[in-house]
């Protein structure tokens, strides 16, 4: 980790109203390279919202996001074009949805979930965007003899290791993950976690996970914010939050996880 | 030159689901470590032996007071770091043997021992888990195991490995031979003394006289550093 250099992405006062309804309140922070940060509150504490925001699918009623581009160059994401957005979608960021459904096209094969977003960076070659797959399909430990099924006929946890294969396929410097393991029994979390443990601290990515659920946060987040009623009220590295919480809502969340 | 110096650290706990008792444990911290020198904290149980080694790692956040930190030239105040340099402190800096592994499903011990400082393996990495293992008596077909299943010993030693792998100038130790038998004490006495040797400065926690009397350069009762309640 480099001491001196400027972050990957800057929040500043991020707010958003629904009408007279508020959405999230004041929220800013950094994030760096290789830093993963989770964002921990029930339903309704504005954790989605802000991740709508940050990956510019909402725009903020006030507060603004910035981004420092793979040219270096740190922008204001609502300046950037629609297509300059569209370009940061496809490769430098990478969004894994809850319902893995939403992350996937049904109806086309496995291999094409992936291929798709090489092709859309302008990879032509058709033997090379095979291998590729198959490469990524082995990673996420999709065995490959099924490339050419669609994702209907995978379970759960085989999707949800689907749709990371396809994000993490351009190389994305930032992921954003909503909710990743919330479809999925606890014995198939245990190996979507793992497998994005490994996947995280291998390539340096910067992560930013939504999440209800504590473990997760604590297997997989350097640091963690806790949002409640639209506003983040505690802050800090994974370890503090959790052992050591110091707001009451904080102490409330830690103290009602059931021992396994 | 201090490694680790630590002077009037506070740290109140408030439990607001208690009806906002609070709890003062400690007023008035102050200590310092040198390199290669093994200072072990003493105290009866409860008395926040414990929460002084996490307050030193970053894992709990201390109320007032410093908890300063060299590293090479630098020298950094804990008690106010950032997360981002606490985090850099932990991979180059600072090592915690914790009291219980915290066990990370799937990952084989070997992995888990290897990958101790950066989440990630190297083969040098790989070789040395493999040599810490064979030290402390792990049998090689556990290697490859994920460790949730071990032994409450087996699990201390897997942890006390991944601790001892990186090669850092700060060490808190915390209970680490507590249920251990003879001969793997005498194996972590030793790894203690090899730290020693190469310039670490260790802060422990022991309950066993005899190792305690093998590590210690110096005790410090903690109990003169407790908050008047």
């Amino acid at each position: 980790m480099m001491e001196n250099e400027r972050p990957l992405l800057v929040a500043e006062n991020l707010t958003k109203w629904y009408g007279r309804q508020l959405g999230c309140r004041d929220i800013s922070f950094d994030l760096y390279e290789g830093e993963v940060l989770a964002v921990v509150g029930e339903s309704g504490s504005g954790k989605s919202t802000l991740l709508q925001l940050l990956s510019v699918q909402l725009e903020p009623s006030a507060g603004r996001v910035s981004y420092r581009m793979r040219d270096g160059i740190t922008r204001d994401l609502a300046t950037l074009s629609e297509a300059e957005r569209r370009f940061l979608l496809r490769t430098d960021w990478g969004y894994v949805h809850q319902d893995p459904t939403l992350g996937l096209r049904m109806a086309v094969s496995a291999g094409a979930n992936v291929g798709e977003r090489l092709m859309a960076v302008g990879w032509r070659h058709y033997g090379r965007i095979r291998t590729t797959a198959i490469d990524w399909l082995d990673r996420v430990e999709i065995d490959s003899g099924r490339i050419d099924e669609s994702p209907r006929s995978y379970s759960g946890g085989m999707r949800q290791r689907l749709q990371i294969a396809r994000n993490l396929v351009t190389n994305p410097r930032l992921i954003f993950m909503d909710e990743p393991t919330g479809g999925l029994d606890v014995s198939v979390q245990a190996r979507v976690l793992d497998l994005l443990r490994g996947i995280v601290a291998e390539f340096d990515l910067a992560a930013i996970i939504v999440t209800h659920d504590l473990a997760v946060a604590r297997l997989l987040a350097h640091r963690t914010m806790v949002m409640k009623g639209g506003a983040v009220i505690e802050t800090g590295l994974t370890d503090q939050v959790l052992d050591d919480p110091q707001e009451p809502y904080t102490q409330l969340l830690v103290s009602s996880i059931l021992p396994p | 030159m201090f490694a680790l110096k630590l002077s009037g650290v506070a740290k109140t706990f408030t439990m607001h689901l208690q009806g906002g008792i609070r709890l003062p444990v400690f007023a008035d911290v102050a200590f310092e470590v040198e390199p290669s020198e093994c200072v072990v904290l003493a105290a009866p149980s409860g008395a926040g032996k414990s929460s002084i080694l996490k307050m030193i790692y970053g894992a709990y956040r201390c109320d007032q007071g410093g908890i300063l930190v060299r590293h090479a030239e630098d020298v950094t105040d804990v008690a106010v770091a950032e997360p981002r340099r606490i985090l850099h402190l932990r991979r180059h800096v600072i090592g915690y043997v914790s009291q219980f592994l915290r066990a990370v499903p799937r990952v084989p011990a070997i992995e888990v021992v290897a990958a101790a400082a950066t989440g990630t393996s190297s083969e040098a990495e790989r070789t040395r888990a493999a040599e810490l293992l064979c030290r402390l008596n792990i049998p090689e077909r556990l290697w490859t195991l994920p460790p949730a299943t071990f032994s409450g010993g087996e699990q201390q030693r897997i942890n006390i490995a991944r601790g001892f792998l990186p090669a850092l100038p700060i060490l808190l130790l915390d209970e680490p031979t507590a249920s251990l038998d003879q001969t793997n004490r005498a194996v972590v006495v030793d790894l203690i003394a090899e730290k020693k040797r190469r310039g670490a400065a260790i802060v422990a926690i022991v309950h066993d006289e005899d190792v305690r009397d093998a590590i210690a350069d110096r005790i410090i009762d903690v109990a003169r550093f407790a908050a008047e309640a």
